[in-house]
């Protein structure tokens, strides 16, 4: 079964990050957690590993 | 001891008695560190300068601190770096704290074998101040203080600059300008150039301090700490017990309020404890821009260093860029002015440099917008980063307080010849040469050190090279724009006449280049790779260093 990895993905993380902020550009806070929320379901659905989306809810929640 | 600024004196040149202007081959404006470095490195290509500065000391206050790897490199090779490095401070360990726990730290050159560090912090005074005394011992350069450039006309031919003076105003003529003028730049202002890009609304607090502190000689950077809620930190070490701290104090700060002792010191005193004993030697508070000329090469005048770009301060990409615009930019003007290179060569220094600008500016930026987050979203995920990256790998990618300055490698350069043959490794065509220990006639020495300050092959051999190829080899010394070669070996041999041999003690040489017997890399005087072949082609070299001096053959 996968696991959760958190070793770095992405070849180059500046690049992803710069997309991910500039995705939220001119959004009301509102919007912006309507789009993070359609974010988080589209990647979960994508990585279709209950075990794997499990593990990324933990350690999220357990960070807030 | 406090720093006691020089003084250099004002001398009347001849040519503020000429009857009509006194021409020149190339005049420099701006004595800082990247006028200072063109001109040195000018004056021992032979050319002769003038160099013209509208003051008659060093810089004022510490400014540029952090000297990378890349520009101790090039002051090495311009022979100016013993005194810096005798005087500043080496470090390569960054650390980063978020609220009141390390989130990670970072080793900036990890591996050893390397002459320099990744790293000297040393006050940008005391850099001018030891550049200067080198271009005392350069009879080719012409140091004019207190000449301050007050009028450029620029012809297809050259340049005119009218120069104010004690003694009034004086004009001479010029075949070539660089334009080294910092960032309010008067020659870019009179010639009404558009300097376009982006200003970030946050104001920083920058005070230097003098204290006997038990700190390391790292980098600290706090997001968020409890000394100075929602802002960010810096602390840096400097030469003579003086310490950087960077404060953010935000967009609405009163800049004038806060340069007041009153004002900084019980913001130092929350950071440093409120016994510390420190003396302040230099405050300002600044706004940062990331911004470019569109192009740096007008006709005869070409840009250098902060006249021609300007980055925020995180990631020590300002002063570090310039000194490497000067690097780039000399080697061509000097090929160009004997004769021996098309003008158009001088294009490739726009190419280039505007590369290595847009690659400063974007990592600039993206520090500045992590580091000062506008807007809620960046602020939830910039925390959201930070408070994983304790625990997550990942997350300490992402965090961003600076992406350090290294080398541009000029990927897409048409100097470049592209590879031919299979290499792997970072030694592409367009990177900066890679140093590594060497013994060089029984003693110990360095790469770089042994390449001079024109074109330089590489030749790796594993044994005595053939009678052939040794001629081959010397014969490349012999053209107009000459390659001088160096044997890379794993063991002492046989130097063939007229080739210098250099002993791979930790094999780091042919590991770093990727490189097995037969191996040959052509070198620009920059020390940049322009191409590499796994077996030694003296016709593919030729036709190379064409290539690299901007006359192609077909």
């Amino acid at each position: 079964m996968a696991t959760l990895r958190t070793e770095s993905g992405f070849e180059r993380p500046d690049d992803f990050y710069e997309l991910l902020i500039q995705a939220h550009q001119g959004l009301t806070e509102v919007q912006s957690a309507a789009l993070n929320a359609r974010l988080v379901l589209l990647l979960a659905n994508h990585i279709g590993d209950l075990g794997v989306v499990r593990e990324a809810l933990d350690r999220a929640r357990e960070g807030v | 001891m406090d720093y006691v600024y020089p003084i250099y004196e004002y001398r009347p040149s001849a040519d503020q008695r000429a009857a009509k202007p006194v021409r020149h081959k190339v005049v420099v404006i701006g004595a800082g560190p990247v006028g200072l470095t063109a001109a040195i490195d000018l004056a021992r290509k032979g050319i002769p300068i003038v160099l013209l500065d509208e003051d008659n000391t060093v810089s004022v206050g510490s400014r540029a601190i952090c000297h990378a790897k890349r520009t101790l490199e090039i002051w090495d090779r311009l022979g100016c770096v013993a005194p810096m490095m005798e005087k500043g401070i080496t470090w390569q360990t960054g650390k980063v704290f978020f609220r009141d726990r390390q989130v990670y730290a970072f080793d900036l050159l990890p591996e050893g074998g390397h002459r320099f560090p990744a790293f000297i912090n040393l006050q940008q005074y005391y850099v001018e101040q030891y550049l200067v005394e080198s271009t005392q011992a350069l009879p080719q350069i012409d140091l004019r203080w207190k000449n301050r450039v007050v009028g450029v006309a620029s012809g297809p031919d050259g340049v005119r600059l009218d120069v104010e003076t004690p003694d009034g105003r004086y004009a001479i003529e010029a075949d070539w300008v660089i334009a080294a003028d910092g960032a309010r730049s008067p020659t870019r202002k009179m010639l009404g150039l558009d300097f376009k890009g982006k200003v970030f609304e946050d104001r920083f607090l920058i005070a230097d301090v003098k204290m006997k502190a038990d700190f390391p000689t790292e980098r600290w950077f706090w997001f968020d700490p409890p000394f100075h809620p929602g802002q960010s930190a810096l602390l840096h070490r400097q030469a003579d017990d003086v310490w950087r701290i960077d404060l953010q104090l935000g967009w609405t700060a009163d800049p004038e309020e806060e340069k007041k002792p009153e004002r900084v010191v019980p913001r130092l005193k929350a950071m440093l404890g409120e016994d510390a004993k420190f003396e302040l030697e230099w405050v300002s508070v600044y706004t940062f821009q990331c911004r470019r000329l569109e192009r740096f090469r007008h006709g005869r005048i070409i840009f250098a260093g902060d006249a021609a770009h300007q980055v925020s301060p995180f990631g020590a990409r300002g002063g570090n860029s310039g000194v490497q615009d000067a690097d780039n930019l000399c080697w061509k003007l000097a090929l160009v002015i004997r004769g021996l290179a098309p003008e158009s060569l001088l294009d490739s220094y726009d190419v280039e440099r505007q590369q290595a600008a847009d690659e400063n500016i974007l990592h600039s930026t993206r520090s500045t917008d992590f580091i000062t987050p506008k807007g809620a979203a960046s602020r939830l995920f910039r925390d959201a980063v930070l408070s994983l990256a304790a625990d997550h790998p990942f997350a300490r990618r992402l965090v961003n307080s600076g992406r350090l300055s290294v080398a541009t490698v000029y990927t897409d350069s048409p100097l470049n010849t592209p590879d031919r043959d299979s290499f792997a490794g970072p030694m592409v065509p367009g990177a900066a040469a890679s140093d590594a220990p060497v013994r060089r006639d029984g003693k110990d020495g360095w790469l770089l050190g042994s390449l001079d300050n024109g074109f330089a092959g590489l030749y790796f051999a594993n044994d005595r090279i053939a009678p052939a190829t040794a001629t081959a080899l010397v014969a490349l010394d012999q053209m107009p724009v000459p390659i001088r070669t160096t044997i890379v070996a794993p063991q002492p041999i046989a130097a063939p006449a007229g080739l210098n041999v250099i002993v791979d003690t930790e094999r780091l040489a042919a590991r770093r280049y990727d490189a097995a017997d037969g191996t040959f890399y052509l070198m620009r005087p920059d020390q940049h790779v322009c191409a590499r072949w796994r077996r030694f082609d003296p016709a593919a070299v030729e036709a190379a260093l064409a290539r690299a001096i901007g006359r192609p053959v077909q």
